[in-house]
């Protein structure tokens, strides 16, 4: 865990008293609409279809147990008694109050806790791998990392009216479980032949109605220079960023215009010409953020203790140690991923009792700490392996065992028309009906490593383009339709995927994912093929063929 | 629309002069990039200060060679979300040297205060009077920063390493 110290409390107090000066600006008319808007999505105040909508971040998805029971209180205390965790390492609550959001912005502050930058056209909270710090064979913790850009970007002075939003998200990990190559800056820190720590930097990454994979634009910046080089990326993107058309101005589209060269060499000619600016962090600056992360003291434990061989027995223990539980980069230790993705639930959403459920369960099993990952789901990043069958029984009973993490119903859906006004289909009752199909845990297993993402529109916010399978909403003659995409992933081999076909209105989209799935069973070459790979394999015709011959 | 600097509201000194309308013959004028650039030495003779309003979208080296012979430089706000201006202040002051006036137009909320200060702008065309007002208020919104840029504030790193160090040294 990173703790804050006088200072980060300080200016989080004082955003949030600035918040206050300008809802009572606005409630007062001082303000204009147009005005407050700006300023209140700063602070990730959406207008939504009912009601206001709240967005808090989650800084590279680590959260404490006290956190967590905070967000529970939120939860309960200024909405309907739920959040929605979302693709970013964020939390959304959607029925807030304008008159009531300092309030309970003030509440989140007490525990460190923000809503800085979670919208508008600015850096927003930076994600990367929900199993930093735990995962096997890491480059290094990415979080110090994290931490240190999250700083740097926090109010930044030049940087908080950029021509759009601005992601970036981290990974130190082989398999890359942060989606960094759809990202605006995506960083993968490695070693270079000398042993010493860099990033490797991606730019104009990112999904919307025009998807780019992100290009590598140095294969190797060293640690000591991110923040500047990051400084020198922004600096070209803020002043020839377009603002003519809102559609054409991420830095994906400055990036494809110019040009990666191109772009590339502006950014070094402005990084050359910045000079020494401060921005370089020395081994004393890196090590001041490390220190201020704490990490558990692990006991020595067996690989294999007495609970867990006794527990094997459980067919349904059996099943979700199977699926969710993960290996640690400590012996007899374990990650466990708590899917939020129940048979007929809302993807991703979270009771305040589930949340203050979940927060006990990390103080008893996990070192008080609770991790966030961009599928919408949650993890215990530090579970001792001879308290797995308690855990197991404890989330079972909280409907946060569903054993399908990484299967075909761990479903990724936005709020969609239910909730969003920028929406032209449902998303939820997609994903509600997809998850009731394939409910058999034996048929979901049978079916392997699955991703659906499902987006309620062109924004993409459900991350359709790189779904194994892709669901995108859209309205014709005012009724919804869904185009469907086959073949993306958002790992390391981020790709698009490709459209398999028309259209179709939403009775029949759950049918047609059933005929691609059955499709997949039978053109795949072994059931260790992954969907994935037999369309790679085999490209979309085959199965384009056995979906719609009959349609 | 008040004129804030150096924390008070205070007369302009200087005349907006519009493209084709005559120059005052002496006094303080602030023109455009296309005026000054299309005769500067005629302009910098005149008695009286000149500054130039530069637009957010032109380079900056066109009026690099002249810097030290304007009194003011106006940078363009043409609404408080295009934050275009904000690089071209750091480059004047932070590249350029540039320690003249650094002026902010447009559309110049209280709630850019302080990112405006901390980018090196000096002097503000404030669009609400009640703004103007609060200046010095608003200004102490904030007491941490994180970034360092221009003005000097201390970021919230070396505040901590200085920590470290004395409590190091004290021991």
């Amino acid at each position: 865990m990173y703790a804050y110290d006088e200072l980060d409390r300080t200016l989080i107090n004082e955003r949030v008293s600035e918040f206050r000066d300008q809802v009572k600006r606005r409630l007062s008319g001082e303000l204009t609409e147009d005005e407050f808007k700006i300023l209140r999505l700063q602070n990730g105040v959406y207008l939504q279809l009912h009601a206001y909508m709240f967005r808090v971040a989650i800084p590279y998805g680590t959260l404490s147990s006290k956190q967590l029971r905070r967000l529970a209180h939120v939860a309960r205390r200024y909405d309907r008694g739920y959040g929605h965790f979302t693709t970013r390492q964020n939390i959304q609550f959607n029925w807030i109050k304008l008159a009531e959001l300092p309030d309970a912005l003030s509440d989140l502050a007490e525990v460190g806790i923000h809503a800085m930058q979670t919208s508008g056209n600015n850096m927003r909270n930076v994600t990367s791998d929900q199993w930093a710090g735990v995962a096997p064979g890491e480059i290094e913790d990415p979080r110090i990392w994290s931490e240190l850009i999250r700083q740097h970007t926090t109010l930044h002075p030049e940087f908080s009216f950029l021509p759009r939003k601005f992601k970036i998200a981290i990974t130190a990990a082989e398999h890359d479980r942060a989606a960094i190559k759809i990202h605006d800056i995506g960083l993968r820190l490695h070693k270079n032949a000398d042993g010493e720590t860099g990033f490797e930097v991606l730019v104009g990454g990112g999904l919307g109605r025009t998807p780019f994979i992100a290009k590598t634009i140095k294969p190797f910046v060293p640690g000591r220079d991110i923040l500047s080089y990051i400084e020198a990326i922004l600096r070209v993107y803020n002043q020839y960023g377009r603002r003519d058309n809102i559609y054409k101005a991420r830095i994906k589209i400055l990036v494809h215009e110019l040009g990666i060269e191109k772009f590339a060499k502006e950014v070094e000619e402005e990084w050359k010409a910045m000079g020494d600016v401060g921005l370089t962090l020395d081994h004393a600056a890196i090590e001041e953020v490390r220190s201020r992360f704490s990490y558990p003291a692990y006991e020595k434990l067996p690989h294999m203790p007495d609970e867990l061989k006794q527990a094997a027995h459980d067919p349904l223990f059996e099943r979700w140690r199977k699926n969710s539980v993960s290996a640690h980069k400590v012996q007899g230790y374990s990650i466990v991923t708590l899917s939020l993705k129940p048979v007929g639930g809302p993807p991703g959403d979270a009771t305040a009792e589930q949340m203050d459920a979940v927060a006990d369960l990390a103080d008893k099993y996990s070192f008080g700490e609770i991790r966030v990952g961009h599928e919408q789901n949650l993890a215990l990043p530090h579970v001792a392996k001879r308290d797995l069958p308690l855990l197991f029984k404890a989330l079972d009973r909280l409907g946060l065992a569903t054993p399908n993490v990484n299967l075909v119903t761990d479903i990724i859906a936005c709020p969609g028309l239910d909730y969003c006004s920028l929406a032209n289909a449902r998303s939820i009752p997609i994903a509600q009906e997809l998850t009731r199909r394939f409910a058999n845990h034996d048929t979901a297993d049978l079916i392997g490593r699955l991703h659906i993402n499902i987006s309620g529109c062109i924004n993409a916010c459900g991350h359709h383009h790189v779904g194994h399978i892709g669901i995108l909403g859209v309205e014709k003659n005012g009724e919804e339709f869904y185009q469907i995409t086959i073949g993306g992933r958002a790992d390391e081999n981020a790709q698009l995927g490709t459209l398999i076909g028309p259209a179709v209105p939403y009775a029949e989209v759950a049918d047609v994912i059933e005929d691609i799935v059955e499709a997949y069973l039978a053109l795949r070459d072994r059931p260790e093929e992954l969907f994935v790979d037999t369309v790679k394999r085999l490209g979309v015709e085959p199965i384009r063929e056995r979906v719609y011959a009959t349609r | 629309m008040p004129l804030v600097k150096q924390g008070r509201i205070t007369t302009d000194p200087f005349v907006h002069v519009v493209d084709g309308a005559e120059l005052p013959g002496d006094g303080a004028v602030l023109v455009s990039a296309e005026r000054f650039l299309a005769d500067p030495e005629a302009l910098l003779r005149r008695a009286g200060k000149v500054g130039v309003i530069w637009p957010n979208n032109r380079n900056l080296g066109d009026l690099v060679p002249h810097l030290d012979r304007l009194a003011s430089v106006a940078l363009v706000f043409p609404t408080f979300r295009d934050g275009r201006a904000y690089s071209q202040a750091r480059l004047l002051r932070e590249r350029y040297g540039y320690d003249g006036e650094l002026r902010a137009t447009g559309q110049i909320l209280r709630d850019q205060f302080v990112f405006m200060t901390r980018a090196g702008f000096d002097a503000f065309e404030v669009k609400k009077d009640a703004d103007a007002d609060a200046f010095v208020q608003t200004m102490k919104r904030y007491s941490v920063f994180y970034q360092p840029t221009g003005d000097g504030r201390v970021t919230a790193l070396n505040r901590r390493m200085q920590l470290r160090h004395s409590e190091s040294a004290g021991q």
